[in-house]
């Protein structure tokens, strides 16, 4: 059962970069097409970013109990559009152009943000196997992957920071974030928090 | 003396009924063609706001001002375009923008000036006098296009209807229709569109007011009917659907400025040395082109415009 709804999440998150592809070779991604990646790329990886941190809320909310076995393949499809994103801006936007990058990354807060949150991201992809739970011990590696959190928390900032003045999508986005947070934070309160830990 | 428009003027206006059919019927093929392409339809194909502009514009003068460098698609003109009274994406206002009346239409001169009315379009911008401009695009977003553009110097339109003295800026406003400019309904800038230039900047011979681009009207998501073009500025100062052309003796407000003083000043001239604050001005991505390039000092215009600024500290006004 939990194998076919991975199955599914990952077919159905793979659906936009195939999209993009698909775009990209019928000329369907518009004037400008580096412009449009890196749109797509950013958005889908602070969506599947959100949505991995929903799962938890939904399992607590509904009783769902199995839902928590697509937490990893909706992290790891996040990080996968963070590669995406980030190789976008080296390759397709800068085209290596090294000095110029790491100039943006010190001077351009919202470059700094960015990479700050796909940075936050590589922790938590390389423990999310089995074997690096078990390693950690299940309560460490909680306490690792609430990074998640700072990680769009960057990743909501990045967004606001680069819009010109229609932040209604940014703003959106931290939004849920905050539900999401709150959500959190009033479980605990309540006396739950305990028991989520080491759940996986 | 009212300027009367020559009888041969290629308005709109005079379209003739049977030709306006036949291009709504090409239309039709048009759409049934691009919807019968499997492809197109899947990549989500942008559908052309036409509005009523798009028709040709014959006896267009050339023009010694022009550049010689490839000029950006149509398509790509047409298609990407940042008219924030259509929505926020780019491909909005060639959505959105279609049901925009744009005839008939007056602009209103008024302010500090002698011969102030409600100036129809065509008595405003004499036909024959219609040229050619093929400029470079510099968006404050860095990235730029070669449009080649129809109009009219502005300082001729401005010695037309006689400032007064005191006369030191120029205003200009867009069009206020929330019922046809979705995007007026959201309250992303402050409604309407207002944008400004010093009288001098206006007068300069590189300034335009364009009616048109690729030899045909302008449609409406490029500003149609009547819009200013600035080529050694910032794209956002070539404010798009005029209504209003106001002469005054106080700097006037403009939108972006208004919106994000510490990023976008009255002055808004390409300048690759002045970053914006939050991104580089230094490279420009020309649509259509894959590598970044260096983006010039007033946008490749400085042998024309820098005069303007002798003894300004640019980096103080951006």
């Amino acid at each position: 059962m939990s194998r076919h709804l991975n199955r599914l999440v990952t077919l159905a998150g793979l659906v936009p970069a195939a999209r993009l592809v698909w775009e990209a070779i019928a000329g369907g991604l518009g004037a400008n097409p580096i412009d449009a990646i890196t749109d797509t790329t950013g958005v889908w990886t602070l969506r599947l970013l959100l949505a991995t941190l929903a799962v938890t809320p939904l399992r607590r909310l509904t009783g769902w109990n199995r839902v928590i076995a697509i937490r990893r393949t909706l992290g790891l499809l996040a990080f996968f559009y963070g590669c995406l994103h980030a190789l976008t801006w080296v390759v397709l936007d800068q085209f290596f152009a090294l000095g110029l990058m790491l100039e943006d990354l010190a001077k351009r807060p919202f470059i700094t943000a960015g990479a700050t949150g796909f940075a936050l991201m590589v922790p938590l992809a390389v423990t999310s196997t089995a074997g690096w739970v078990r390693r950690l011990g299940g309560r460490r590696w909680a306490q690792l992957h609430r990074l998640a959190y700072l990680s769009a928390a960057a990743g909501v900032v990045h967004y606001y920071w680069l819009v010109k003045a229609d932040t209604t999508r940014p703003l959106r986005y931290a939004a849920v974030l905050t539900a999401l947070l709150g959500a959190r934070v009033a479980w605990r309160l309540m006396g739950g928090g305990r028991r989520a830990v080491g759940v996986r | 003396m009212l300027i009367k428009p020559p009888s041969d003027i290629p308005s709109p206006e005079i379209t003739s009924e049977a030709h306006y059919h036949s291009r709504r019927t090409f239309m039709r093929a048009a759409a049934a063609a691009a919807a019968g392409a499997a492809a197109a339809e899947l990549a989500g194909p942008v559908v052309r706001a036409q509005g009523q502009g798009g028709t040709a514009l014959p006896g267009v003068n050339p023009s010694p001002f022009s550049t010689s460098e490839t000029r950006t698609g149509f398509e790509e003109i047409t298609s990407y375009n940042n008219f924030y009274e259509f929505g926020l994406d780019k491909e909005d206002p060639a959505r959105y923008a279609g049901t925009l009346t744009t005839r008939p239409w007056t602009v209103r001169v008024d302010g500090l000036v002698r011969k102030p009315a409600d100036y129809a379009i065509d008595d405003l911008i004499k036909a024959s006098r219609l040229e050619e401009r093929v400029y470079r695009l510099r968006c404050v977003e860095a990235w730029s296009m070669v449009i080649p553009w129809v109009g009219v110097p502005l300082a001729e339109v401005i010695k037309r209807v006689e400032p007064l003295g005191s006369a030191k800026y120029v205003a200009f406003t867009t069009l206020l229709r929330p019922k046809e400019m979705p995007g007026q309904r959201s309250n992303v800038l402050e409604w309407p569109y207002v944008e400004g230039l010093r009288l001098d900047e206006a007068m300069h011979p590189l300034t335009i007011l364009a009616v048109g681009l690729y030899g045909k009207t302008l449609l409406n998501q490029n500003g149609a009917p009547i819009r200013l073009v600035v080529p050694w500025k910032y794209g956002f100062k070539s404010i798009k659907s005029v209504v209003r052309i106001q002469f005054t003796e106080k700097q006037p407000p403009t939108s972006w400025n208004r919106s994000a003083s510490q990023e976008y000043g009255f002055y808004a001239n390409v300048n690759p040395e002045v970053s914006h604050p939050r991104w580089s001005q230094a490279r420009e991505r020309r649509i259509g082109e894959f590598f970044r390039r260096p983006t010039l000092m007033f946008n490749g215009y400085g042998d024309q415009v820098a005069s303007l600024y002798a003894g300004m500290d640019l980096k103080k006004h951006y």
